[in-house]
């Protein structure tokens, strides 16, 4: 579905990614692990398609079709979106406009806006008019931006640290999202910290200094990360030995 | 069909592009004051409000009197317009909210034709003790700019007294807007001016929010949300005086420029003359946050479009 080939990104002069090697399938739920500043964020800024994450080398294939120069909504016309970190809040966009709004260009899932929301474990009678403003907290931001995900309903779905803030007790709801948007035919690139969410990928890439590692079984690269990159010390710059030594 | 009728009917067909439903105009059962230039059209009391009009060689004079404890379950409708392309209107009103009584007004002006048109409001409330009076005032200008409008109002909020207005003019060319309310506020009073304006072409826009806190526990927000486009000016003046122990006051202004040639300002200005004040400002002048823009990029929306939602909503 998703073949990022070859690619390379510098920003303000700084090598961020090179010779970056990732290929997600049909449906699949692929997890990224990686430390922090290892790339991941820039990686999902840049299949995205964001303002200023234009690779400088190398080529991005969606189902076949080169999306390199595509601007970011053209992409997700395609059927890509990105679920932030740290979303964005909308002075006077209610939650139940958001969630419509995603709707508009997506692929029209049965999910309307109050199951999305419950999905994420929000109650719709409080939250649907509810703007999507400072007055949500984080944690509730970040629902509402995975729900607005689910709405959309989309091919592929890049979910960065969905689970950063949030109540432990609703952690699996963000799994029950992730299984959702694949048992849609959706397939999600997960970037997360949180060993129970990225249990439910069915593969894995280590991303350490700019570049795929591995890729593999979750578990193996799970084991890896822990016992490689945690303490990892050359961010941004990694040793061949380390990678040899895995 | 009486002169008076028809003007009615043809004032309140005006005034639904403002976002006034006819109804609320025509319908017996709302209070209310419709002015067509220097014609009123409609003075409506009910039990515990009272409005006198009065019609003046350039408009109209109003004295709008709520008894104290009278809380109204329906809100007051006012309506001005001046619907040929020409005219003066100078309303000079005077509202005095007994103590202790809730209302709510819903004011509608609208400059459909307008080519050359001077909208003059002179207004000076009182909100009496432990009173609560709301105030929400849409325009609707038509496309040629051709609009001067400058409310000045005054307003003295006296102890435990509740104040909040609302002024917003998104929709046709704004034209001329100088806006100039001032807030004096008494022990344990509140009080929230909110103002929204979408300037585009050559709209020229100054807003001046101004509360003066006198009272102990007072506290009082000077909102202000400005989109300018093309060759349009704004400048946002929110000042806040603490004159009291524990007044707490906040200026509030964000001003968005969507084209190149489009200018903008902000001029806070906080004056704390009692140490046990506090008194605070937050001014953002730029383009739509990128974060924004990308976040609804993300859900297939153009640029344009995103541009478009982002600013519709902080003007609603």
């Amino acid at each position: 579905m998703l073949k990022v080939e070859n690619i390379a990104l510098v920003l303000d002069g700084k090598p961020i990614l090179h010779d970056l090697n990732l290929h997600i399938r049909e449906a699949e739920i692929h997890s990224i692990l990686g430390a922090n500043g290892t790339g991941k964020s820039t990686l999902a800024s840049l299949i995205m398609g964001l303002s200023g994450y234009r690779p400088t080398a190398g080529r991005i294939l969606f189902q076949g079709e080169d999306i390199t120069e595509l601007p970011a909504w053209e992409r997700a016309r395609r059927g890509i979106t990105l679920a932030w970190q740290e979303p964005a809040r909308f002075e006077g966009l209610t939650v139940a406009e958001y969630l419509e709004l995603a709707r508009r260009h997506g692929r029209n899932g049965d999910l309307g806006p109050s199951e999305c929301l419950r999905k994420v474990g929000l109650a719709p009678e409080k939250y649907l008019r509810r703007a999507v403003d400072a007055t949500l907290s984080g944690g509730e931001r970040r629902r509402v931006e995975l729900a607005s995900v689910l709405a959309m309903m989309p091919k592929l779905a890049i979910l960065d640290e969905p689970d950063s803030g949030i109540d432990p007790l609703a952690i699996e709801n963000i799994v029950d999202v992730i299984r959702t948007l694949a048992r849609n035919g959706g397939a999600v690139l997960l970037i997360t910290h949180h060993e129970h969410v990225a249990a439910v990928a069915d593969r894995a890439s280590s991303l350490c200094g700019g570049t795929i590692l591995k890729t593999g079984d979750p578990a193996a690269i799970a084991r890896f990360y822990r016992n490689h990159c945690l303490e990892c010390l050359h961010v941004n710059e990694p040793r061949a030995e380390e990678v040899a030594g895995a | 069909m009486p002169e008076t009728a028809t003007e009615l009917t043809e004032l309140s067909a005006a005034m639904e592009p403002a976002g006034a439903p006819r109804a609320l105009l025509l319908h017996d059962r709302f209070a209310g004051l419709a002015v067509s230039h220097n014609r009123i059209l409609r003075c409506r009391s009910v039990d515990g409000l009272h409005i006198e009009g009065e019609e003046t060689p350039t408009g109209a004079r109003a004295r709008i009197v709520v008894e104290p404890g009278v809380r109204l379950a329906q809100p007051v409708h006012l309506c001005f317009g001046v619907l040929p392309k020409e005219g003066v209107q100078e309303i000079v009103s005077q509202f005095d909210i007994g103590d202790g009584a809730q209302v709510s007004f819903v004011a509608h002006c609208s400059f459909p034709n307008a080519e050359r048109v001077r909208h003059l409001m002179q207004a000076r409330i009182r909100v009496g003790k432990g009173a609560r009076m709301e105030y929400a005032e849409t325009h609707y200008h038509g496309p040629q700019g051709g609009v001067e409008v400058l409310p000045v109002a005054h307003i003295l909020i006296e102890e435990g007294g509740f104040y909040r207005s609302v002024f917003k003019l998104v929709e046709g060319a704004a034209g001329v807007v100088r806006l100039d309310y001032l807030a004096e506020l008494g022990r344990d009073a509140a009080c929230e001016l909110d103002a929204k304006v979408y300037g585009k072409a050559r709209d020229s826009i100054v807003i001046k929010e101004s509360l003066v806190l006198n009272g102990e526990n007072s506290r009082g927000l000077a909102k202000t949300r400005v989109v300018a486009s093309e060759q349009c000016t704004s400048e946002v003046i929110g000042e806040v005086t603490g004159n009291a122990p524990y007044a707490r006051g906040h200026v509030d202004c964000v001003e968005i420029l969507t084209g190149p040639e489009a200018r903008a300002s902000a001029i806070p200005k906080l004056l704390v003359n009692d140490q046990r004040a506090k008194l605070t400002h937050e001014a953002a002048i730029g383009s739509v946050d990128k974060k924004q823009i990308e976040t609804l990029m993300a859900r297939g929306l153009s640029e344009a479009e995103a541009v478009d939602v982002v600013v519709r909503g902080m003007l609603r």
